[in-house]
């Protein structure tokens, strides 16, 4: 087996917020002396992906499956553990901070209205990095722009006009092209078609699974919609409240998900066809990521709980080929099977 | 039976800069008690500015143009603002995509519930509190008490939806427009609103009109679906036929173009094109540029309705099932 392109071993990444002079003054008066609050925001994650594989990262609001992409793009350095690519850290960290964004990793934003710069013609939007990193020459560049423009589907002669001329679609296929442009090994794509209508994300997902085959795509695509990432991804990783708690290939997770809130969230859902029925929605609230709740970060929620879950967090473990799952259910037992 | 709602041609035009746009082009409609009648369409098709007609909320430059709009026999159009806003709330009540842009972010959940109760009807602050907390409870809110308590910003997004669908159930109207309710929230909390949704048509008779984009969800929520494209309801019916057969090429194109049912990989069917733009509508049906089976005729000639239990706005219908 060939060395995986991406390799993100053990990463965590944690915002902390010194409390405001008030808070502090009122807690010298109180006595009881205001902290720092902590966002654990992402929470020991190990994750591989192969040259040429898409990763599906899925999670609702919360999960951490945005700063995970924004770690691997090199934005946020990780406050733990390493991403590299191709055996080469992504950001260039001297004394752990970023110093350099690498081009090889680009990205691709949910709201093609504010990552465009809407005062730049979009041909010079498409050309900008090439031009600073000297990837293209000087001269070469109109072709090259009428090129990509071509192939995400838009009229080379669009490459004069501004932002506000295009639809949405038409915009998100313009941020395709400006990550193409830089011929990146790995594309971050983070909710990428979230804010499309139906008939234009049906559109660009066409388009990425074109272009996916025509250039070997490598992409770590984060969505909070099943049904999305179950079309375009090979290999699927869920997670919740920072923490990952599901791999596996995408159709054996659509099959059978192994993880009792993979299984909660698939039942939530509602999907075309399975007609009117009753919702067996998962109870209770996600916690929040200042407050995780000890033990496995799912137990408050979960039908299974059992004392073990309330202590112990869960490891990610092997669960068939291919497959891993953090959950007590799995490896050893909940505990609740010695009290009853 | 009288309906909960019933819409009869309704027309919303909105005088812009770009020339008269029709929003909403004489659709019909109508909700029993009880039922829950999904609203689809995609960004521009008019189905919020129906939301907006209904509950008389439109303002200059724009004008319900035509049309009749009954909510348990009472005309809502001509009448009095006084009259209007004494229906309002009482009779028909909205719930927004945001909750944060229908709570007051600086009164008490239960402070602005019990001004809303105490609007309508006379009744001490106590009562009104105690009116509110049962309505919390009912959109199954734990410990409403607390809740009755905090400040908009203390609660998360699903809790805070509750709160505006609580709110907008505080006079038991007879109908509720919900315009993209669970949009903004995650799949977990959505699965859980809608349960209650279900389950409050079910149990109070309420009549609801779900406005959303999503198919996913009225195909599991709604009795009755109304598909919208342009202005124009282009399709409508109950809802299990509608998505199981639909006759519209446009919602034929539209349940193609959602990934769940096509195997992983290949290419969806697309409908090419966009959108169009309301103030630039191509001659004939509005469909036709992007329609796999349009004719010269879809060219010339608006389609009109056709009835026989399903109205589809279209010359060339797909067969019935």
């Amino acid at each position: 087996m060939t060395e995986p392109l991406l390799k993100i071993e053990a990463v965590s990444k944690r915002f902390s917020r010194r409390p405001a002079l008030a808070e502090r003054l009122a807690g010298r008066i109180t006595g009881r002396p205001a902290r720092d609050e902590t966002v654990h925001a992402v929470t020991d994650v190990t994750l591989e992906v192969a040259r040429g594989e898409v990763l599906g990262v899925v999670g609702e609001s919360g999960c951490g499956k945005s700063t995970l992409g924004r770690m691997v793009a090199g934005i946020h350095a990780p406050s733990e553990g390493r991403v590299t690519l191709a055996g080469q850290p992504v950001a260039r960290d001297r004394g752990g901070h970023v110093t350099k964004l690498t081009p090889n990793v680009q990205m691709i934003h949910q709201d093609p209205f504010a990552s465009l710069n809407p005062r730049m013609k979009v041909g010079e939007t498409i050309a900008e990095g090439p031009r600073q990193h000297g990837l293209t020459p000087p001269a070469e560049i109109p072709a090259m722009v009428r090129a990509l423009m071509a192939q995400v589907g838009l009229e080379g002669a669009y490459a004069n006009r501004l932002p506000h001329q295009f639809s949405g679609g038409q915009r998100q296929r313009i941020a395709i092209a400006r990550a193409l442009a830089m011929r990146p090994d790995l594309l971050v794509l983070d909710e990428a078609v979230a804010s499309l209508d139906v008939s234009i994300q049906a559109q660009v997902l066409n388009l990425f699974l074109q272009l996916r085959r025509d250039l070997g795509l490598t992409a770590l695509f984060i969505s909070h919609d099943l049904s999305v990432v179950r079309h375009v991804c090979d290999r699927v990783a869920i997670m919740y409240l920072g923490r990952l708690v599901e791999l596996a290939p995408a159709e054996e997770l659509y099959a059978a998900p192994k993880h009792p809130y993979t299984a909660a969230l698939f039942a939530s859902v509602p999907e075309i066809g399975r007609g009117r029925r009753a919702f067996h929605p998962i109870e209770g609230e996600i916690p929040s990521p200042l407050d995780p709740p000890p033990g496995c970060p799912f137990h408050p929620r979960c039908p299974m709980a059992g004392p073990r879950c309330r202590t112990e967090v869960p490891a990610l473990g092997p669960a068939g080929p291919g497959r891993a799952v953090a959950c007590h259910l799995e490896h050893g037992g909940t505990g609740a099977e010695v009290a009853a | 039976m009288t309906a909960a709602l019933d819409v009869r041609g309704l027309t919303t035009r909105f005088d812009t800069r770009a020339g008269l746009v029709t929003a909403v082009n004489d659709i019909s409609f109508s909700v029993e008690p009880g039922r829950i009648l999904g609203l689809v369409g995609e960004s521009g098709s008019g189905k919020s500015v129906t939301g907006f007609s209904i509950l008389g909320l439109i303002d200059a430059p724009g004008e319900v143009a035509a049309g009749e709009i009954r909510v348990a026999g009472t005309e809502l159009r001509g009448l009095a603002p006084a009259a209007m806003r004494r229906m309002r709330g009482s009779k028909v009540a909205m719930v927004f995509q945001d909750p944060m842009m229908t709570l007051n972010p600086v009164l008490r959940v239960g402070d602005q519930m019990a001004m809303a109760v105490r609007v309508h009807e006379r009744m001490s602050k106590r009562a009104a509190w105690a009116r509110a907390r049962d309505a919390l409870a009912t959109v199954g809110i734990p410990a409403p008490e607390e809740r009755l308590m905090a400040y908009p910003h203390q609660l998360s997004g699903g809790m805070r939806q509750r709160v505006a669908i609580a709110t907008a159930l505080l006079h038991r109207p007879g109908v509720i427009i919900a315009d993209e309710p669970t949009t903004a929230l995650d799949v977990s909390i959505q699965g859980q609103i809608l349960a209650e949704i279900r389950r409050l048509a079910d149990e109070t008779g309420t009549a609801i009109v779900w406005i959303t984009h999503d198919l996913a969800v009225v195909s599991s929520l709604a009795d009755e679906i109304c598909v919208m494209y342009a202005g124009r309801i282009v399709e409508r019916g109950p809802a299990e036929a509608v998505i199981a057969a639909p006759r519209h090429p446009y919602t034929r194109g539209l349940l193609d173009s959602v990934p769940s049912g096509h195997a992983p990989g290949q290419p969806l069917p697309q409908i090419p094109g966009s959108t169009p733009q309301l103030a630039n509508l191509p001659a004939g049906c509005p469909f036709r540029p992007r329609c796999p089976r349009a004719t010269d005729l879809c060219r010339t000639t608006p389609p009109a309705r056709g009835s026989d239990g399903r109205e589809v706005l279209c010359h060339h219908p797909l067969e019935a099932a």
